[in-house]
């Protein structure tokens, strides 16, 4: 495991596969995870590439089991994810996949093609079927209107010729058919309008729904009967029956007839659901023969889709028989890495071994960080605001204890932080459970990712509570309060007459002469000036962190400066950088804690007024007037002033001195390498680029690469780099200043969490306890409820976000701007696993 | 008894404020007994009773032992209601299995 204190060592390493072995000398390393290739052929698009045709032939079987996953799901058989992931396959193996995949979609094309066409013979059967049942009642009642209307009041028909009778007396035509039930009354409608009320319709609904065979939805349909005069009628409702998409069929007029048809019909619908339900039950099986294979199908093209693509980037060479590529890799993982490739040229069965070979680049290599699962969460925090330049100093470490730090800064209240413990706890001791069961939810995956930070600052927050002696808003008297306000002091006239008293701790009049050991005194929790204190306290111990932790990311800058070897930087910037932030904010904690520690009550009329005090030091303005503002130790006004110039000094020296001495460095080479122009030896020269970080030195032999260098460093332009250093100089200065006025949100967002949770205490719980007797006791157990939830919305949910937000600006912003470049990219290796749990997710 | 009336957040929701109603209100009650100063101005005084009383502190004792006892009870009603929301849970277990 290598150190989060930088990134790791990386590698540039050529590649040489001999073109059998490729394949699985590629999949070996997908396996291990540890290699990122890097794209030989940016300017050839995807059909250009070599290996275009097996892509394609992936992509085909990825689209075969879509639709089979697809089929699967309409029968909703459920897919197990396997039990392990199944490793890359073999060449050959691709070829078996798709011959069987192939013959699973033909099978299944059958299948369902089948099954329509049954499903539409049975609606057909079906439908005659129920227009046979109601053509009887039909018929009777059109023969009982008939005989009432018809004048031949004696002609007395019989039942079973009346229909034909009729038919022949009138020359009656019918047709019968079935038509979807919505449509019927314009149907009515339009048959009225253009047959102009010459045609005579019945219909009857049909109680079941059937199954349209195209879209497999159920709809409700009605049967009817047209009788009609004529030719041009019958086919003027030919028409009128196919515009509205009714299905007409024949229908006998005899009863004896109908009465046969239905007897053969109803004995084709029973032939033809077996048949259905036996050819349903083929599909079925044979989806769950395969259901279980699916997902393991899916990995399997996934990888030899994901080996292609990357053999894709490789280059080929002259002989066709080698494949050259170059990609990054960690330095400690090269063996590892070798190990693999001959792994890989072993089971391809090849006699060439692979080669991997370390090359020199100009490059910048990406950034890699060996993090662990609990890590992982705070180098994904520095990585959000940007990935750190190679071999730069990491902030993730030490960010794994500021962050919750200034976090509980902020949150201070130990009840609180008990409970976001606790929840953290949960989550991590479920740990391996948790992860199994994949959600959907993100904001719970967020919650769930960042278990180990919530844990920690749930711990740090229950210490900062301890140290504000804060619970839920009240305080904790374990050592017995410092105050003791003497009984003789105050009798009980004075208690009377007065609505508040300040106690007072001069010669130990009110005060038992040592403080409460640790954290606040539990007595400023009903005092009334407790937030004028705490403000006092709270701010001064806000700027102490705050300007330590600015001192401490300029001393990361020193060791990156000496890191890259680079004596300019250290000189010209670390120096007159940490110069300018002692002599006026570090002069400012001391004034605080020598405020702190020398003056005592009572002094208190007359003790320095530190925030006065600094802006008189810039204003070389001294009076004597207010004792606050007067000097408190001898020598005061010379130091300052001597502080004030040493200040003052360095700002022109961080402004100035490093484009000059670059500009020297950069003719002095100038000179060098004309001289040097006329040699053809060998020799060692350094590069700098503009931001005088030194490079690794490269050999340079001949005329050639020297030129080369030469041009490359023509491009220093004194007037850049005097305008890079100018915005850096402001930028550093004025920056001191707004930082450390920023880290009083630390301060800002204790006092309104501890408010708010006050507020939230004597509003609701409070209401409870000041009732007496049984109303008492109903009340505490319903309000209980609403404060606990209101604690966790509130002060737990939206406070814990706010003050998370505001640590990180203060960790990205003030502390960052230090010393972080962050210029780098990340490592991004070919790896299985992530390809298989992106795709996964689609 | 085979009819939930809360679903399975809702009993889960209901499982997790009881139990910390029953660590908390038991907690203080104990505070509430051993006269815990800071809780002095959560108590029911009655200021014109207690000055007639001469600034009696058993009268503010009194109260203490009054409210420990009040947040007992509350405590122990929250057992209950958890007992509750626990068998909600389980017929919301049982009812997801089968079904």
């Amino acid at each position: 495991m290598g150190s989060l204190y930088r990134s790791e060592e990386m590698a540039a390493c050529q590649l040489f596969l001999q073109a059998e072995a490729a394949y699985a000398s590629i999949s070996e390393l997908g396996e291990l995870g540890l290699v990122q290739f890097k794209d030989m052929n940016p300017d050839l698009n995807s059909f250009q590439r070599k290996f275009v045709n097996e892509v394609r032939r992936c992509e085909e079987m990825e689209r075969k089991l879509r639709f089979l996953e697809k089929e699967i799901a309409r029968d909703q058989i459920p897919m197990p994810d396997p039990k392990e992931i199944p490793n890359s396959p073999e060449p050959r193996e691709m070829i078996l996949l798709e011959t069987t995949f192939e013959k699973l979609e033909k099978e299944m094309n059958e299948v369902n093609v089948n099954a329509t066409t049954l499903k539409k013979n049975f609606l057909d059967l079906t439908e005659l079927k129920h227009i046979l049942t109601n053509a009887q009642t039909f018929f009777d009642e059109a023969v009982l209107d008939q005989s009432q209307i018809s004048e031949d009041s004696g002609h007395l028909l019989n039942d079973a010729d009346g229909l034909q009778g009729l038919l022949q007396t009138l020359r009656l035509g019918f047709v019968a058919g079935v038509v979807l039930r919505e449509r019927i009354p314009t149907f009515e409608r339009l048959l009225w309008r253009s047959c102009r009320g010459n045609v005579f319709l019945r219909q009857k609904e049909i109680d079941t729904p059937l199954e349209d065979p195209n879209t497999g939805e159920e709809v409700m349909k009605s049967v009817f009967v047209i009788f009609f005069q004529g030719e041009q009628l019958k086919a003027k409702v030919k028409k009128i029956c196919e515009g509205f998409r009714a299905t007409l069929y024949q229908c006998p007029e005899t009863a004896n007839e109908r009465r046969e048809m239905a007897a053969g019909i109803q004995t084709r619908i029973e032939d033809l659901n077996t048949v259905l339900s036996q050819s349903l039950d083929h599909r079925h099986r044979v989806l769950v023969s395969i259901a279980d294979d699916m997902k393991a199908w899916h990995m399997k093209v996934r990888k030899i889709k994901a080996v292609y693509h990357v053999l894709n980037m490789f280059n080929v060479d002259v002989t066709q028989k080698y494949l050259i590529g170059e990609c990054w890799c960690a330095e400690r993982h090269r063996s590892r890495i070798e190990t693999a490739l001959r792994t890989g040229t072993e089971r391809s069965g090849s006699s060439v071994p692979s080669i991997l070979n370390r090359m020199e680049t100009t490059e910048h290599p990406p950034t890699y960080n060996c993090t662990n699962k609990f890590t992982k969460v705070f180098q994904s925090i520095v990585d959000s605001y940007g990935v750190a330049g190679y071999r730069e100093v990491n902030p993730a470490p030490f960010t794994i204890v500021t962050f919750p730090f200034l976090f509980s800064l902020m949150f201070g209240d130990s009840g609180h932080g008990v409970l976001m413990f606790m929840a953290a706890l949960a989550m991590v001791v479920m740990e391996t459970k948790l992860m199994q069961t994949k959600s959907d939810n993100e904001i719970w995956n967020i919650f769930f990712g960042g278990r180990y930070i919530i844990l920690l600052m749930g711990g740090f927050s229950i210490y900062a509570g301890l140290m504000y002696n804060d619970i839920f808003s009240k305080s904790f008297n374990i050592f017995g309060s410092g105050w003791y306000p003497h009984p003789q002091r105050y009798s009980e006239h004075t208690i009377d007459h007065h609505k508040d008293l300040t106690l007072d701790p001069t010669n130990n009049s009110d005060y038992r002469g040592h403080p409460y050991p640790f954290g606040m005194d539990p007595v400023w929790q009903m005092s009334l000036n407790k937030i004028t204190w705490l403000n006092s306290f709270k701010m001064k111990i806000s700027i102490i962190f705050g300007v330590s932790q600015m001192f401490f990311g300029v001393i990361l800058s020193l060791q990156n400066s000496r890191y890259f070897r680079n004596s300019v930087n250290i000189f010209c910037e670390f120096l007159p950088q940490m110069l300018f932030l002692s002599c006026i904010f570090g002069y400012l904690i001391v004034l605080i804690l020598y405020k702190w520690i020398a003056i005592n009550a009572t002094m208190s009329a007359c003790a320095p007024s530190l925030l006065i005090d600094l802006i008189n030091m810039f204003l070389l303005n001294y009076p004597l007037e207010p004792c606050s503002s007067a000097e408190f130790y001898d020598g005061q006004k010379s130091f300052q002033s001597f502080l004030l110039l040493l200040a003052l000094v360095c700002v022109p020296w961080l402004l100035i001195a490093k484009p000059i001495i670059l500009k020297r460095q950069h003719s002095k080479k100038q000179v060098q390498l004309l001289n040097n122009n006329d040699e053809f030896e060998g020799r060692k020269s350094t590069e700098i680029n503009l931001d005088g970080e030194t490079q690794t030195s490269k050999q340079k032999d001949g005329r050639k690469d020297s030129h080369t260098g030469h041009e490359e460093e023509e491009e220093f332009s004194f007037g850049e780099a005097f305008v890079h250093q100018c915005i850096h100089t402001i930028e550093y200065c004025l920056g001191c200043i707004s930082h450390t006025a920023s880290y009083l949100r630390l301060w800002a967002l204790s006092l309104a969490h501890a408010e708010l949770s006050e507020v939230l205490w004597n509003m609701v719980f409070r209401v409870a306890l000041k009732m007496s007797g049984y109303t008492g006791l109903i009340a505490i157990f319903i309000l209980f409820t609403p404060w606990a939830v209101l604690t966790i919305a509130i002060l737990l949910l939206m406070e814990g976000l706010s003050a998370f937000l505001h640590t990180l600006r203060l960790h990205w912003v003030e502390f960052q701007s230090k010393f972080y470049k962050g210029d780098g990219y990340l490592f991004d290796p070919f790896r299985f696993d992530k390809i298989i749990e992106v795709s996964a997710d689609d | 008894m085979t009819i939930p009336c809360c679903g399975p957040k809702c009993s889960g929701f209901c499982a997790f404020i009881s139990v910390w109603g029953i660590i908390m209100l038991a907690v203080l009650g104990a505070f509430f007994y051993v006269h815990a100063p800071s809780l002095a101005e959560d108590l029911p005084i009655n200021m014109p009773l207690w000055r007639k009383q001469d600034y009696n502190y058993n009268y503010v004792k009194d109260l203490y032992r009054k409210a420990a006892v009040n947040c007992w009870i509350a405590a122990g009603i929250y057992v209950a209601t958890f007992i509750l929301s626990c068998i909600m849970l389980k017929i919301n277990l049982r009812q997801s299995n089968s079904s």
